[in-house]
């Protein structure tokens, strides 16, 4: 087996540790830190202003990686990739503007009961900002949405369907691509977060033909503070700004002003070109390595960690029977022990997981758990990581005694 | 394998054979304490007559930490009046917060000194002081 770990100098310099929260966030390849500290080193100005070499250099670095983003995910065009901090301020952005543009007075916004709360808290406030409904899909008891429950849930009022990609706690994929073409053709626009899809699956927006695809970078090995909003241009065009300020006008007056071209409407301010930058390289990183590696390896160990989980009598995994559908993310349960003393007593093993509702309480309530602990693989982690694991999961069942 | 430092033998017995996790039919007060974060959940009953806490009972959902504290807490206020109780309350606030005790204070800690590495664990020192936040709230308010 390829030691991938070599890759990532805070899994090479702490050897002992086994990072299982993969899907909060994941470490960073020497090419990421190299590269960021590349900018910050000889390429650092205020990009998209200055009149000299310098900052037009930084405006190259900025805008090459826009270029490398929509090249990854299929864009046609990288006027349609707007650079934010992460998912969540995509999700910010499009459940303000979209709904500034599209909701009226008793309109529908469609999301599942799945979604993490950056996708469900912001479509909260724009119901209540237009008088809207917020509509829920409900998932089977594997954790995916059904056909069914889509077209029962869609009115001619539902203006908007906003969801994930794949599940942030049961690690299930959804049937986007079908989802997307019933959607539209009841004239809904379609909004995907894809945060927890890009680090397992290739995504193709343009065969997708999603209206909206957001996610964050640090879940793809670059910096944090950088992420991506993916958009139609025709929507964007017509999109009033989020925020607004620096770098996103054409001309301004005393009680007015017009609005630069997208993509920079909807980029105020001065941009994070170091972490584009790194996002840049990460991608770079992950397609050198390729994605049918990246899917092949977290197959492999999926299967090996949901297998050895199942095998255990005193634990309950959440979500699919069949562990290739986890996509490396493991929700469960030690029979008699909290997530978070299960969490504690990892940690004292040099074991990172995730205890708690895993920022998706509707969800959690709807799996009658509440809290649960989360592994979550990743391509570098390896079959010593799942070993040692299992071992501290056995070690905390007989320790707390628990009949 | 570390011997699991905050996980002790008696915040183990505590949480797996909690002595006070019951009902108190004549219960003067109680209160509800709540982590929101974390969801760790206790409801803590008392009955004072004369100032002095006679009995005391809990029912409560949650970690180890939380739970076991509860329990603790419970045995040590048992027959004090509230000021005492409240006294001991300042001083497990030092303890979980890393404070150096003096060995009068270790002394009046008593099995509740089973908690003292939790100092160690930031995320966790909610859990241990639930308990005792909600116990001032009891005693301070009513």
């Amino acid at each position: 087996m390829i030691n991938y770990k070599e890759h990532f100098p805070l899994l090479r310099n702490d050897p002992e540790l086994v990072y299982l929260d993969n899907a909060a966030t994941t470490q960073k390849p020497d090419s990421v830190l190299t590269t960021v500290q590349k900018y910050y080193l000889a390429e650092n100005a205020n990009p998209l202003r200055g009149l000299y070499a310098l900052s037009q250099t930084a405006t190259d670095v900025y805008e090459e990686a826009r270029q490398t983003v929509a090249n990854f995910i299929g864009a046609k065009d990288k006027r349609e990739i707007v650079f934010t901090r992460n998912a969540s301020e995509s999700l910010n952005l499009i459940a303000f503007s979209l709904s500034e543009l599209l909701l009226k007075e008793g309109d529908e916004i469609l999301i599942t009961i799945m979604e993490h709360h950056s996708n469900m808290l912001p479509w909260q406030q724009a119901a209540k900002r237009h008088k809207a409904k917020l509509v829920y899909l409900y998932p089977d008891e594997n954790g995916y949405i059904q056909e069914e429950e889509l077209r029962k849930k869609l009115s001619s009022r539902t203006k908007i369907l906003s969801m994930t990609h794949l599940s942030n706690v049961l690690g299930t994929e959804q049937d986007i691509a079908r989802f997307i073409r019933i959607a539209h053709e009841n004239g809904t626009v379609v909004s995907i977060d894809g945060s927890q899809a890009i680090p397992h699956l290739a995504i193709d927006v343009t065969d997708l033909d999603c209206d909206f695809y957001s996610f964050s970078g640090h879940k793809i090995y670059s910096p944090m503070g950088i992420g991506v909003l993916y958009g139609k241009s025709n929507l964007l065009e017509k999109m009033p700004p989020f925020l607004t300020g620096g770098e996103m006008i054409e001309y301004v007056n005393e009680q007015s002003a017009t609005f630069a071209p997208i993509p920079y409407k909807f980029e105020a301010g001065t941009q994070n070109v170091g972490g584009a930058a790194g996002l840049s390289a990460g991608i770079k990183f992950m397609q050198k390595i390729g994605y049918d590696e990246i899917v092949r390896r977290e197959r492999d160990l999926s299967a090996k960690l949901g297998t050895a989980l199942r095998e255990l009598p005193f634990i309950t995994v959440y979500g699919d029977k069949d562990s290739n559908k986890h996509h490396g993310v493991f929700a469960f349960n030690v029979k008699g022990v909290h997530p978070h003393d299960v969490s504690s007593i990892m940690d004292e093993a040099h074991i990172a997981i995730r205890g708690g509702h895993h920022c998706a309480q509707p969800l959690m309530k709807a799996l009658t758990c509440n809290f649960s602990c989360r592994a979550s693989l990743a391509f570098y982690n390896d079959e010593t990581d799942i070993e040692k694991f299992i071992r501290q999961l056995i070690y905390i069942r007989g320790y707390f005694n628990v009949k | 394998m570390s011997n699991s430092g905050a996980y002790n033998e008696v915040l183990l017995e505590h949480n797996n054979h909690p002595y006070h996790k019951h009902a108190l039919t004549d219960a003067t007060c109680s209160q509800h304490g709540i982590n929101p974060s974390c969801g760790d959940e206790i409801t803590i009953e008392l009955t004072i007559k004369d100032n002095i806490i006679e009995k005391a009972a809990f029912k409560g959902d949650g970690c180890a930490i939380s739970q076991a504290s509860t329990d603790i807490m419970l045995d040590l206020i048992i027959g004090q009046t509230r000021e005492e109780a409240l006294a001991l309350t300042d001083i497990f606030f030092k303890m979980a917060h890393g404070e150096v005790l003096t060995e009068e204070e270790e002394a009046h800690l008593e099995e509740a000194l089973a908690l003292h590495n939790v100092s160690h664990m930031p995320a966790r020192v909610k859990c241990a002081t639930l308990p005792w936040h909600t116990l001032i709230k009891m005693l301070r308010d009513k």
